[in-house]
């Protein structure tokens, strides 16, 4: 590790202490223990039942405990196709994700409608939540997702989360 | 009991009611007047031995009348036949007899015509839409109903919109370029110019 890291470890201290910014150690637990809320609607479900079983192993990204509460959720992997029936369901139930909390659309049909271009089938869930990764394929192949997951990973780790909440604490006092 | 003894025992019992007789490749095919399915449906069942209702679907021959046409596929599971019922409904009047009395599975098939096609079966005991939600205005498998869907909103149940095909993901791009430009990729209407006219490409 570069003397710039903000991993860096000081050797003079001896036992259990390492100097780095709030913020990151913060998103560092966030980005490696997602909790995945499993929206399975269509056959992407089944390439992430594939992405969460041995041979991908999701767990190697802490993203292993598929919840299925919103409450203990932190990712909703949107993976299918959200009907026009589904659709303020799948709202419902992202907002009852407690914040922070981010979303994946996983496949063609959750990223745009996909092959439905049909009066059944809402074009992409981004029509009404916030999606901060979408991942192509039809349906995706489990690396997809796992890249998809990684790049979340990534995204989170460059958020202010702590400046942010303390901007909101500041601004509600 | 063979096919050609169950269409002769129908035709002979109902001789004019019995409008048609198709037969294609070991497949036969009644048309019925309207009138004339609630008994045949009985007597088939009853004394012909078709114990199993197969499937009731429906075809919208727009602009023509009569307009619907309901196909009911019967079985007898213990003579192995299979026979299959036609009968019709006009644009005006979109209802039909229903048989869930004498089949209990009709009762779903019947619901889905209705939702999906607009037709009432008369003594349904419950004929609610099955896969739309209430309150859609639509029947969208009619021939007059759009693909891309209509405009609809029932408050915290559900709500469509418009897709259109042209410009849309999945579809040729109607504009001048190479195949690079114009191929099916993720995109919203909107994205590109107006569309002139749709290119299909060989």
């Amino acid at each position: 590790m570069s003397d710039l890291s903000p991993y860096a470890y000081d050797s003079k201290i001896e036992g259990n202490i390492i100097f780095t910014q709030l913020d990151t150690a913060i998103n560092w637990m966030r980005s490696n223990s997602l909790w995945p809320m499993p929206m399975g609607l269509a056959c992407c479900a089944i390439e992430l039942m594939a992405a969460g079983a041995a041979r991908f192993d999701i767990a190697r990204f802490g993203a292993e405990v598929m919840r299925f509460s919103p409450r203990q959720s932190d990712v909703m992997i949107v993976a299918g196709t959200v009907t026009y029936k589904m659709a303020l369901a799948v709202k419902r139930i992202y907002e009852q994700m407690a914040d922070p909390k981010w979303v994946i659309a996983m496949g063609a049909c959750a990223s745009s409608g996909g092959m439905y271009r049909s009066y059944a089938v809402l074009q992409g869930i981004d029509h009404l939540i916030p999606v901060d990764v979408y991942v192509s394929g039809c349906p995706p192949r489990p690396e997809a997702l796992l890249d998809g997951l990684m790049r979340l990973q990534k995204k989170i780790m460059g958020e202010p989360s702590f400046l942010e909440q303390k901007k909101e604490l500041l601004a509600s006092l | 009991m063979k096919l050609a003894e169950v269409a002769e025992a129908i035709s002979s019992r109902f001789g004019e009611r019995v409008t048609g007789r198709m037969e294609f490749r070991g497949e036969l095919t009644l048309a019925l007047q309207p009138d004339a399915l609630r008994p045949v449906c009985e007597f088939c069942r009853d004394e012909l031995g078709f114990d199993f209702l197969l499937d009731i679907s429906s075809i919208d021959h727009f602009e023509h009348e009569p307009r619907y046409e309901i196909v009911y596929e019967l079985y007898s599971l213990a003579n192995g036949l299979h026979l299959r019922l036609k009968t019709t409904a006009t644009e005006d009047h979109p209802e039909v007899p229903t048989v869930c009395d004498l089949w209990p599975t009709a009762n779903w098939h019947e619901r889905e015509a209705w939702d999906m096609m607009g037709l009432r079966f008369a003594g349904h005991p419950d004929l609610r839409r099955i896969i739309m939600w209430e309150g859609y205005p639509y029947h969208p498998l009619r021939k007059d109903f759009p693909l891309e869907g209509k405009f609809s909103d029932v408050p915290d149940v559900a709500f469509t919109e418009p897709a259109p095909l042209a410009g849309g993901p999945f579809v040729t791009a109607p504009v001048d370029g190479t195949t690079e430009v114009r191929e099916p990729r993720a995109r919203r209407a909107g994205d590109l110019p107006p569309a002139q006219a749709f290119i299909a490409e060989p």
